[in-house]
């Protein structure tokens, strides 16, 4: 009796898994279609961002210091994403850039709450929302686990 | 996995006593004389940024000030993305224009009141959080990552320039970011200034052809408003309260 409960407990996990398997398990984060990749590369970008932007915004506001090398403004430029209206969604959409991500992980940004979270008018870049590689973001989380 | 080491300055303004501490290492005395030291402090000397030896300021001439006219507010409105969101009681006031009555004469005035950039600031007094600050350069902002909105500034203030924000915002200026539950007042349009130009409204004021407002550096003594205030007598508002600010008028 034993013995087929577990069967049955088995066969229930299986199905679970390869039904997950064809789910996006990671977030889908949208890759832009133009602009030079970080120097310092995406792993050092997911890690740090936050603290780049911390640094900036002090250097901005504080001491007038405009002539940064990481801005807000400047993440949104590159990594807008198109609606299917053609222009950038805001954070509303769930396809926003910051939001993937953080919807993903249920961190919640304040960031909008003052700043726009559209890129400014004259510096629109455009980007297609594509599907991401899944086995690259699988990699990062094994690595950032360790 | 080994990431790029980044190491970043932390500003004194929130520095911990333990990272105070911790910057011993960076921290030099110098012994010039007995009794003479001279401390360094580790910190990025090429930083550009506010001048310190730069005090901004604007004059005032009452007299040029045209009362119909409210140029400078539109245009400070239309640069910063503040409006009318149809609650006048509560709706944010960078700038305003005040018009005055001598009662016994009839003679009547109209000048824009706006933040006065005070050198003793009341806002920077009482604010708990260090969000109300002055630039090196005599700009006194809000920094609303700190600011809690506990509106203790806007009662400080004599003159009544700063504003609180009760609605949700959406679509507000790259350069003058905005948001509910904050304090905000006129920034002498300082992302105008960093990049080398003048206020909103000054630019305003002097396209209607009536050049009421004056702009420039009070510590240059060759500048335009140094000029006009060695020569012309001027006052500040409130002068009674000894805040030195850094907007003066000129026949009120």
């Amino acid at each position: 009796m034993i013995r087929l409960f577990l069967i049955a407990i088995l066969g229930v996990g299986l199905t679970v898994t390869s039904a997950a398997a064809g789910d996006p398990i990671y977030p889908d984060v949208p890759k832009p279609l133009f602009g030079k990749p970080h120097p310092e590369g995406n792993l050092f970008m997911r890690v740090n961002h936050m603290k780049l932007l911390l640094h900036t915004r002090d250097l901005t506001m504080r001491e007038g210091e405009r002539d940064v090398k990481y801005s807000l403004a400047e993440c949104l430029t590159c990594h807008a994403v198109n609606g299917p209206d053609a222009q950038p969604v805001s954070i509303k959409s769930d396809q926003h850039f910051c939001r993937v991500c953080h919807d993903y992980a249920a961190v919640k940004i304040d960031c909008f709450q003052c700043h726009n979270s559209k890129p400014a008018k004259e510096t629109q870049a455009w980007i297609r929302p594509e599907r991401a590689d899944d086995s690259a973001i699988a990699s990062y989380l094994k690595e950032a686990g360790q | 996995m080994n990431l790029p080491s980044i190491s970043m300055a932390k500003k004194p303004s929130e520095m911990s006593r333990r990272d105070f501490l911790r910057s011993g290492a960076a921290a030099s005395t110098i012994v010039i004389a007995s009794g003479v030291t001279l401390m360094a402090y580790g910190g990025d000397a090429s930083a550009k940024g506010a001048d310190a030896n730069k005090r901004w300021g604007l004059l005032i001439d009452v007299n040029k000030c045209a009362s119909n006219c409210t140029a400078c507010v539109s245009a400070c409105s239309k640069e910063n993305g503040w409006e009318d969101t149809g609650h006048p009681e509560t709706d944010a006031q960078w700038i305003r224009k005040v018009d005055l009555k001598e009662k016994s004469t009839g003679h009547e005035l109209s000048l824009p009141v706006m933040c006065q950039h005070c050198e003793s600031a009341p806002c920077i007094d009482v604010c708990p959080t260090g969000a109300s600050f002055k630039r090196a350069d005599g700009i006194v902002l809000v920094d609303k990552h700190t600011c809690i909105g506990c509106r203790y500034c806007m009662m400080a203030c004599p003159y009544k320039a700063r504003s609180f924000i009760h609605e949700k915002l959406e679509n507000q200026k790259k350069h003058a970011p905005r948001g509910k539950g904050t304090v905000e007042s006129c920034t002498l349009c300082v992302h105008r200034i960093d990049a080398g130009g003048t206020p909103a409204c000054v630019e305003a004021c002097n396209k209607t052809g009536h050049g009421a407002m004056i702009f420039g550096d009070l510590n240059d003594p060759a500048s335009e408003i140094s000029i006009a205030l060695t020569k012309y007598p001027s006052v500040a508002l409130r002068d009674d309260l000894g805040l030195n600010p850094g907007v003066r008028y000129q026949n009120l």
